[in-house]
């Protein structure tokens, strides 16, 4: 277990200094360091599945010192995410940057932004957090940045602002706690936290920076911007794996460190602030002239559900409801991560083959490009949350659990989202299939085209119809 | 009397609220940059002021070493503030000069 947990950090980040120091092999480099990225996060999660969750003090220092490493079912089932994402969009990067300078710029980075999401799914240490969480955001500024238009350095700009400030909330966050309770470690601030003025702030303070990192409606107002100018791989990478990051973390901080001190309108905020996220998001999604826009804006929607989701489960007392909530909540933001990832990879293969991706001119696109017109598809299935994609689940149980608890407003804002996300969906579907004549081959562009097949493939089928296991891995492994 | 660890601290919250006052309402890139800076300063500053355990025990060291590593994580994000800024200055040069 120990040296799985070492390499999926140590695999990334060697792959990384290696692709800095031998610009001229770092296609081949990051491809061949992502695809034994999966290989061992596919290992340590088959370890997690038999061993339970295990952890490690690194460098042999005492308890306290060290820095700790922990995997169980939720850091795992992250890491495979990130893992099966990330080789999807290595493969899809391979040909998207034709300057030989933007690949050479492109590799070192995205391994570091791969090694700082494993690190920050392994960390059991609210400092270290800190320092991965630094990390990922000064990686994916600089990716952000790529692209080296205007746009695209102002977005990074402001996305960098936005993030330490959000940092910096969290760092005040971790000063306190440690002050308070002496120790860095979550489990052991988790065990010894108790209801006072220190332990609160502490809350409000973290999870206020976080909300800034992930996004959270009013809270989203950079991303937008930042996900839509960012290219096409850079786009997948920040709305299906970094905003996560921000919400593993609330998720994690939530259920694990503060749930003494959390109070019922905590939630509540949570969840209001989630619902408005839901409407506003997909209603800027309806509005959206362009393609990026439009799914960096269903990002925002999207993580409403997610926040609604949390404000739900920490409302319901421990128990198999919980347990049940718990795996929606895991399931949405999986199902999310591909259908999000595989809706932006199309996209860029839209963009490029079209020269633009304005929604008003994609006429024929289903039939000049068909596999990514239907990449499109599956994703907004599973946007939408259709049968049988693991949002559908995910959304069913949550629907479920407010109608058991009497939340009627949020099974109207659910529906009304849902609806919208129809609208949008069907908007984009709607312009690719103008009237004119099919092409001969439905696939012309193999390793442009089938990254985000794949990804919407898992999104909507094996990530609904095989979704039963991920209950089983997080009740009995948590 | 106030005890020095807390004028410290009181210091560091207070610089916090300006460098996050003025982070929020700045115009200018150049001045968020900064105004970035003082609060991060701020944060560390109740942080270190955090390891006073009196006046016969050593402070704890553990602070001390998590500030040094927020400092260089500063500089690092600060430097890539300024770069993108003075990038984006390059960029509008360029289009005024067409």
């Amino acid at each position: 277990m120990n040296e799985a947990m070492a390499l999926v950090i140590a695999l990334p980040l060697l792959g990384g200094l290696i692709a800095v120091a031998w610009p001229q092999r770092s296609r081949c480099i990051g491809n061949l360091t992502l695809l034994l990225n999966a290989a061992s996060a596919a290992w340590l999660l088959a370890l997690v599945m038999q061993h339970g969750a295990a952890n490690q003090l690194l460098g042999g220092w005492q308890p306290g010192l060290a820095i700790a490493l922990h995997a169980d079912a939720l850091s795992s089932s992250f890491l495979l995410l990130t893992a099966l994402v990330g080789l999807a969009i290595s493969v899809y990067a391979t040909r998207y940057f034709h300057s030989r300078q933007a690949a050479t710029r492109f590799w070192p980075l995205w391994l570091l932004l791969v090694a700082a999401l494993n690190g920050l799914f392994l960390s059991a240490d609210l400092f270290n957090l800190y320092v991965t969480l630094e990390l990922l955001g000064l990686s994916a500024v600089a990716l952000t940045a790529l692209g080296g238009k205007r746009e695209s350095i102002k977005a990074a700009l402001r996305y960098l602002m936005v993030g330490l400030l959000g940092s910096m909330g969290y760092l005040g966050g971790v000063a306190i706690l440690y002050t308070a309770f002496g120790t860095l470690d979550m489990q052991l601030v988790g065990a010894r936290i108790s209801v006072s003025p220190a332990s609160e702030l502490a809350l409000v303070l973290m999870t206020a920076g976080l909300l800034l990192k992930t996004a959270l409606f009013p809270l989203h107002f950079w991303l937008p911007a930042a996900h839509s100018n960012a290219p096409a791989p850079v786009s997948a990478a920040l709305s299906a794996l970094v905003v996560k990051a921000g919400f593993y973390l609330v998720l994690r901080l939530w259920t694990e460190v503060f749930p003494e001190a959390l109070s019922p309108q905590g939630a509540m905020l949570i969840g209001v602030l989630g619902c408005a996220a839901i409407l506003w998001g997909s209603w800027r999604a309806l509005q959206a002239e362009r393609l990026k826009l439009l799914a960096a804006y269903s990002t925002v929607a999207q993580l409403g559900y997610l926040f609604v989701g949390l404000a739900l489960l920490v409302s319901v007392d421990e128990g198999a409801t919980r347990d049940i909530l718990f795996g929606a909540v895991v399931l949405m933001a999986m199902t999310h991560g591909f259908a999000k990832s595989s809706l932006f990879l199309a996209i860029g293969v839209v963009q490029q083959h079209a020269g633009h991706d304005r929604i008003d001119q994609l006429d024929g696109t289903a039939q000049r490009l068909p596999a990514t017109t239907f990449a499109i598809a599956l994703a907004g299935v599973a946007l939408i949350g259709l049968p049988p994609s693991g949002a559908f689940l995910g959304k069913w149980h949550l629907l479920s659990t407010s109608m058991e608890m009497g939340h009627w407003l949020l099974v109207l804002v659910m529906g009304i989202g849902s609806l919208l996300a129809a609208a949008y969906v069907f908007r984009v579907l709607g312009h690719a299939f103008g009237n004119v004549a099919f092409a001969s081959r439905s696939v012309n562009a193999a390793t442009e085209e089938w990254p985000a097949l794949a990804l919407g493939l898992i999104a909507t089928l094996i990530l609904g119809l095989g979704s039963a296991w991920l209950w089983q891995f997080l009740e009995v492994v948590a | 009397m106030l005890e020095t660890s807390t004028l410290y601290g009181l210091l560091g919250i207070i610089l916090a609220a300006l460098g996050l006052q003025a982070a929020i309402l700045q115009r200018d890139a150049i001045r968020r940059i900064l105004a970035i800076n003082v609060l991060g300063v701020g944060v560390f500053l109740v942080f270190i002021a955090t390891a006073y355990q009196g006046a016969d025990t050593p402070p704890d060291a553990v602070p001390h070493a998590l500030v040094l590593t927020g400092i260089v994580v500063a500089v690092a994000a600060t430097a890539l503030a300024l770069g993108l800024q003075r990038r984006l200055e390059i960029l509008d040069e360029d289009t005024d000069d067409e």
